[in-house]
């Protein structure tokens, strides 16, 4: 099973070496991590995907609690939050083909951001299912290159996952 | 104007530094110089290794964090086990390493190690100091992180520009403002409720006693806890110490090399008050099967160890000395007479083996007739091996307290730990036992015994052998003794003589006692090698 976890932590150097070392020490697997500055420029906030069984993820969850610059983790609750990916997803593309992956671009609501005579780059911010249909459906045309990031999420609703401490 | 080293010794003494254990080199020299202007007592060890074990000692001893400095590449990379020793056992310490010029960083140039890299998975915090303004912070954020919640390890890595970089002023902060770091101390109060009903319904329940309460020193209140419910107590080996041998409700260590008595007991449990203790698989093979059978109430300070390696139904995050005293003054005794009279019977079924002997020193014997011939408050402080295992089988703590590496179980421990135990407490006698394999892992350190002029008594138990494994071979590996049979050792009692230690050897179990009572009439340091045969068995 996969897990989302929301991770605040100080933006300071050495903070990702500092969790992934952790992931890679304790055995567990991380799909996907993604990091960038949150409304506070001290505070970074890491989105990251973990795969595994509840035992795993509230060990994730206490151990990342222990590294001293993590301020806050919060394991977000299916359903209760939204998550996008971006990619860049490349595919050759004669003139012939050209309106048939535009039209599955916009079906999957990709924006095309690249163009030549023999390729097109396409642009999907999309939750990871999405993103794989869309990958499926381009298949067929031949996917030159891809480039994910990794997944971020927010909670849905008005709700904060604030820096107030750890629990 | 002030220079980051300046500030580096500012900042030990306002943390009230008084002994510091080290090994200068070129990347540390700036920070050596302003020591040589404070009273701040520096230790030269022979290999950094030991600077954090004596550091280690001298931490666990005198109850706050021990100092240990090297220099940058080798001299932090020696660093390394004693870092993690400490680590494994929660000791509080804060290493101040060396570093290359900062603008070198990455260079790979001379005597560059990413020692904070290096020492990520053994510290619970390490900083790569960037700039002098930033000295005071990290190092109250060091002292602050050593010693609170779970204590541990700091690293603190200053590049040799920063040390002589000179700012305009220096400041110390109050307090350390860390916003991801707030342990929790007081234990949940309905948690604490649900654990007294667990204790009421239980049949048979019993306290394992961790190093968790030793860190926490809540010995006092334990031992209220344990009387107040009735509830027969054993120890890991890091818990040893906390109950007294003799007390009439302790049943031993438990583990791989523990007491039947405890182990026993622990497996018929219906209840198992886990308290400061991280269910190592020395101290609990089978984690899983106990927990089976028994509702486990679990107390600790760090949440990450709560269900880590046992399924635990009570958890209770606190510091144990707040939680054992509410456990204390709330508990009723309800522990049936049959529970005790079968678990406590178990301590005469299983009694503690080796007879004296003639044609060499039994061990286990001859540390349970050392035990009463130390002060009640000694400190001893047992090496890793064999001879771990007869002190700690053996040797009865009353007021005072049992060291080793748990742990790691780090050979060579015992002789650097009770040079900084001894230095943090000079007036207790200090007693580092340790095997004839141990002790040449740091027997290098009898140099910074003499040179500090600390009274340590030293006991070795010469079997030849790294007896331990050899243990292994005989019961696993069909007696095939590869590479642990000790030749061309010296003679202890002359390798003494050269440093000028008085030494002698005993070859009888009367012979043991008599030098001992020597040993510790003494004034000094002093090595007493006693001759064992290799076949004694560690239980
Ligand atoms: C640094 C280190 N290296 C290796 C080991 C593995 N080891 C555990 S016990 C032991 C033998 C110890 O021999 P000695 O110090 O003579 O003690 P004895 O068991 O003979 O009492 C060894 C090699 C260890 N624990 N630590
Ligand atoms: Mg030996």
């Amino acid at each position: 099973m996969k897990y989302t976890l929301s991770v605040l932590v100080e933006n300071q150097p050495g903070v990702l070496s500092k969790v992934s070392g952790l992931f890679a020490r304790r055995g567990f697997n991380i799909d996907s991590l993604a990091v960038g500055v949150t409304e506070h420029p001290e505070i970074s906030r890491m989105t990251i995907v973990v795969n595994g069984d509840e035992y795993i993820v509230e060990q994730v969850e206490k151990q990342l609690n222990k590294v001293i610059p993590v301020i806050k983790v919060k394991v977000l609750q299916p359903e209760a939050f939204i998550s996008r990916e971006l990619s860049l997803i490349k595919v050759n593309c004669n003139t012939k083909q050209r309106l048939e992956i535009m039209q599955i671009a916009q079906l999957m609501n990709a924006g095309i951001v690249d163009v030549t005579t023999n390729s097109l780059t396409l642009q999907l911010a999309a939750t990871a299912e999405e993103t794989e249909t869309c990958i499926a459906l381009l298949h067929p045309f031949g996917i030159k290159e891809i480039c994910r990031a990794g997944t971020i999420a927010l909670e849905k609703g008005s709700g904060v996952t604030a820096p107030s401490g750890k629990k | 104007m002030v220079s980051g080293a300046e500030i580096m010794v500012k900042c030990l003494e306002l943390e009230g530094v008084q002994i510091a254990f080290g090994y200068p080199g070129a990347a540390i020299c700036p920070f050596y110089d302003f020591l040589y202007q404070s009273n701040i007592r520096h230790v030269l060890v022979r290999e950094e290794q030991n600077a954090a074990h004596a550091a280690s000692g001298y931490a666990r001893s005198a109850g706050r964090p021990g100092v240990c400095i090297a220099t940058s590449g080798p001299g932090a990379t020696n660093l390394i086990t004693g870092i993690a020793t400490a680590y494994m056992d929660s000791v509080p310490l804060v290493a101040i390493t060396g570093q290359v010029n900062s603008e070198l960083l990455g260079r790979d140039v001379f005597q560059e190690a990413d020692i904070t890299g290096a020492c990520e998975p053994f510290t619970k915090h390490s900083y790569l100091v960037k700039r002098a303004e930033e000295l005071p912070r990290i190092f109250k954020e060091a002292f602050h992180i050593a010693s609170t919640g779970r204590p541990g390890p700091v690293l603190i890595d200053v590049p040799v520009d920063v040390q002589q970089a000179e700012i305009p002023e220096f400041h110390y902060p109050e307090k350390a403002a860390i916003i991801g770091y707030k342990p929790r101390t007081q234990g949940h109060a309905l948690q604490i409720r649900k654990a007294l009903e667990a204790i009421e319904k239980a049949q048979r329940p019993i306290i394992c006693c961790g190093g968790g309460v030793v860190l926490a020193g809540a010995r006092e209140e334990l031992i209220a806890f344990a009387k107040n419910s009735g509830i027969p107590v054993c120890a890991t080996m890091m818990g040893i110490g906390v109950i007294p041998m003799d007390n009439p409700h302790y049943l031993g260590m438990i583990g791989m090399h523990g007491r039947t008595s405890a182990n026993r007991a622990m497996k018929e449990a219906d209840l198992v008050i886990l308290c400061g203790a991280r269910v190592g698989d020395r101290a609990v093979s089978a984690p899983q099967q106990i927990a089976e059978k028994a509702v486990v109430v679990h107390i600790d300070i760090d949440p990450a160890e709560i269900g880590k390696n046992m399924p635990v139904d009570v958890p209770i995050v606190g510091d144990i000395r707040i939680v054992m005293r509410a456990l204390a003054d709330q508990v009723k005794n309800t522990v049936p007479q049959e529970w005790l009279d079968q678990t406590l019977g178990y301590k005469k079924t299983y009694p503690s083996r080796g007879e004296p002997r003639t044609d060499s020193v039994e061990p286990r014997v001859f540390i349970r007739d050392l035990s009463p011939m130390m002060q009640d408050n000694a400190i001893l402080v047992a090496d890793v091996g064999q001879n771990q295992i007869w002190a700690a089988r053996n040797f009865n703590v009353k007021e005072g307290r049992f060291l080793t590496s748990g742990g790691l179980g780090t050979m060579g421990y015992s002789i650097p730990a009770a040079i900084g135990a001894k230095l943090a407490k000079p007036h207790r006698q200090v007693v580092a036992v340790c095997g004839d394999g141990s002790f040449q892992m740091s027997m290098c350190e009898l140099g910074t015994l003499c040179q500090e002029g600390v009274a340590v008594k030293i006991i070795i138990m010469e079997n030849n052998r790294l007896g331990m494994v050899k243990e292994f071979q005989d019961r696993l590996y069909g007696k095939r003794y590869m590479a642990t049979v000790l030749k061309g050792d010296p003679d202890f009692v002359k390798l003494a003589e050269a440093y000028g230690i008085p030494a002698a050897r005993a070859e009888t179990n009367e012979e043991a006692k008599q030098l001992a009572a020597r040993m510790l009439e003494t004034d000094g340091p002093f090595i007493l090698v006693c001759a064992v045969d290799p076949d004694v068995p560690s239980i």
